[in-house]
């Protein structure tokens, strides 16, 4: 008995030091990546600190931001207005900042010959009016198009960045993650996808838009045709805490030099 | 001491009861929780618009909510997948409830309901890096995530629920039937086709209509497997996203309490009726055409 109350306590004191130094952060898949090794470098140059991150999604982010059930949201998107006004209901002034770039990527088969396709075509293939590779220059086959669910962040911005006014193909295979899309199109000589430029790997080639390749200049210089903003979003009322890490991720330095090292494109330098 | 032997028997009993409650009512609520999130939908899209409409774009402006694609998939690919588990679940059982001795069944049917233990994501990882690419070489399609591949799946899935329990009531024919059976002459094959098929038959088809509801409900699988296009299938290969995956790949990101969000539960909602006609139509077939004893056939 005696060994279970001192246990308790132990884990009551634990439960307050825990409390007293932790920040939780939600939201977006795409920044988790960058979020993570961030939090990492983080902690190690601040001991008795503790972050927690998850990644519920860039929707589930923001609801967590506005129901106070997060200290910091992650997003690929702008906040919608209605997000604003749910959170002024609450009485809570929140404030998105742009911490990185992201690129999308349109993504084949490294079997694939093609290098270079126009956003036009892009817009074609994915609405499903250009349906064989031969009508963009490839082989005599079935295009397999591979887009990610309606809800998530990068189907967004290609949605905004690519299809402006068309939609995706109801036909359009649907994959619930970035991990997948590679997986499936590593696995489908004929397929086409799109993922952020952070998840791209050898497994797959990215093709040029516009016959320009992404890459840090060609974003910057907003030549590049396919990249959007990524933002954390923090309330106004933020502790000294949450404001810290914040400096630290737009320091030069520190934040911004893991979000060039995971792949995004840093806003600072 | 009697009081308080009553009262302590009291006390026990209700104590059971109050558990037996618990889950009856947290299954209540979650109901409750259900419709309330998924009716408010119906504001601003009609019940036909929702059911019978061919697209799916809930986060365009306007939102188009039709799930006819998503039904229609969820029921082509539970009955495909029901005809490959229910010849080899059934006949399974029939195996080893009348051929297999005791030893081979003992050591038998562990093994497959073992099979119902191994995780759906499991399953969904191997039909994606294994099953998929074979497909895709062999019958030189242009994928291999589609129908064909998530029914295969499935019926890996709701096979032990099949076999287990129709093994159930194959095993549970009363001896009289069968002796009675040989007795007239009849060959092993003849009475189990004539004499344990039939007198199983509820037990059987309760076996069945479980499986197949466990296969429309399944959610990790098709998700993985199925492609995940929204359209109405033209052929087994045709790649279709079922009901469950819709809400799984969608729900995390759609904005609280939004269209989207609405019409994820009312999915919800739809895919709740059809497995509750399922259970429905199992336990009434189960009540009706029970076997209580040797005497009724």
């Amino acid at each position: 008995m005696k060994k279970l109350s001192a246990f308790l306590f132990a884990m009551l004191l634990m439960a307050g030091v825990a409390q007293a130094q932790s920040i939780r952060v939600d939201g977006s898949t795409t920044v988790l990546p960058a979020m993570q090794k961030m939090v990492e470098a983080y902690m190690k140059a601040n001991p008795g600190v503790n972050i927690t991150v998850s990644g519920g999604g860039s929707g589930n982010g923001i609801k967590a931001i506005i129901d106070g059930t997060t200290d910091i949201a992650m997003s690929s998107r702008e906040m919608k207005p209605k997000e604003f006004d749910a959170a002024k209901e609450k009485g809570r002034v929140v404030k998105p900042v742009e911490i990185a770039m992201d690129a999308l990527a349109p993504i084949v088969n490294p079997a694939n010959p093609l290098t270079d396709l126009k956003a036009e075509q892009l817009q074609g293939i994915f609405s499903g009016k250009i349906k064989n590779w031969k009508e963009v220059g490839g082989d005599d086959k079935e295009i397999v198009v591979i887009s990610r669910d309606t809800s998530s962040g990068t189907y967004e911005a290609w949605q905004e960045l690519i299809m402006k006014d068309q939609k995706v193909s109801p036909a359009a295979l649907l994959q619930a993650s970035s991990g997948a899309v590679l997986q499936v199109v590593s696995k489908n000589k004929y397929a086409i996808a799109y993922d952020g430029y952070a998840y791209v790997n050898n497994t797959v080639k990215a093709l040029k838009v516009n016959g320009v390749q992404g890459g840090e200049k060609s974003v910057a210089d907003k030549s590049y045709p396919v990249s959007r903003p990524l933002f954390i979003i923090v309330p106004e009322s933020a502790s000294a805490d949450v404001k810290k890490f914040v400096d630290f991720i737009m320091d030069p330095a520190k934040g911004q030099k893991i979000i060039a090292e995971v792949g995004y494109f840093p806003v600072k330098k | 001491m009697a009081i308080s032997r009553k009262l302590k028997d009291d006390l026990i009993r209700y104590f059971f009861l109050v558990t037996a409650m618990i889950s009856i009512i947290a299954l209540g609520l979650i109901m409750v929780y259900l419709f309330l999130e998924g009716l408010p939908l119906f504001k601003t899209v009609s019940v036909s618009d929702f059911l019978f409409g061919r697209f799916w774009y809930p986060t365009a402006d306007p939102g188009e909510f039709g799930i006819m694609p998503l039904i229609v998939a969820s029921l082509a690919v539970t009955l495909l997948s029901s005809c490959i588990a229910i010849p080899l679940g059934v006949m399974t059982a029939v195996y080893l409830a009348e051929i297999a001795g005791p030893r081979t069944r003992s050591m038998f049917k562990p093994m497959v309901e073992l099979l119902a233990a191994l995780p759906s994501v499991v399953i969904g990882f191997f039909g994606m890096v294994v099953v998929a690419p074979f497909l895709q070489d062999t019958f030189d399609l242009a994928t291999g995530l589609n129908m064909f591949n998530a029914a295969m799946m499935l019926a890996f899935m709701s096979v032990p629920t099949i076999c287990s329990v129709s093994e159930d009531a194959i095993y549970a024919v009363p001896r009289e039937l069968k002796e009675a059976s040989l007795a007239l002459g009849a060959t092993h094959w003849e009475t189990i086709r004539r004499v344990v098929l039939p007198a199983s038959l509820s037990g059987v088809s309760t076996a069945i209509i479980l499986g197949m509801s466990r296969a429309i409900g399944e959610t990790m699988v098709v998700l993985m497997v199925a492609g995940g296009a929204a359209i109405v299938p033209t052929s087994i290969f045709s790649a279709i996203r079922p009901m469950p995956s819709s809400i799984a790949a969608e729900m995390a990101e759609a904005p609280f309490r939004s269209d989207h969000y609405h019409a994820l539960f009312a999915i919800g909602v739809v895919l709740f009726l059809f497995t509750l006609v399922f259970n429905i139509i199992a336990s009434h077939i189960a009540e009706k055409h029970k076997q209580v004893g040797a005497a009724t056939l």
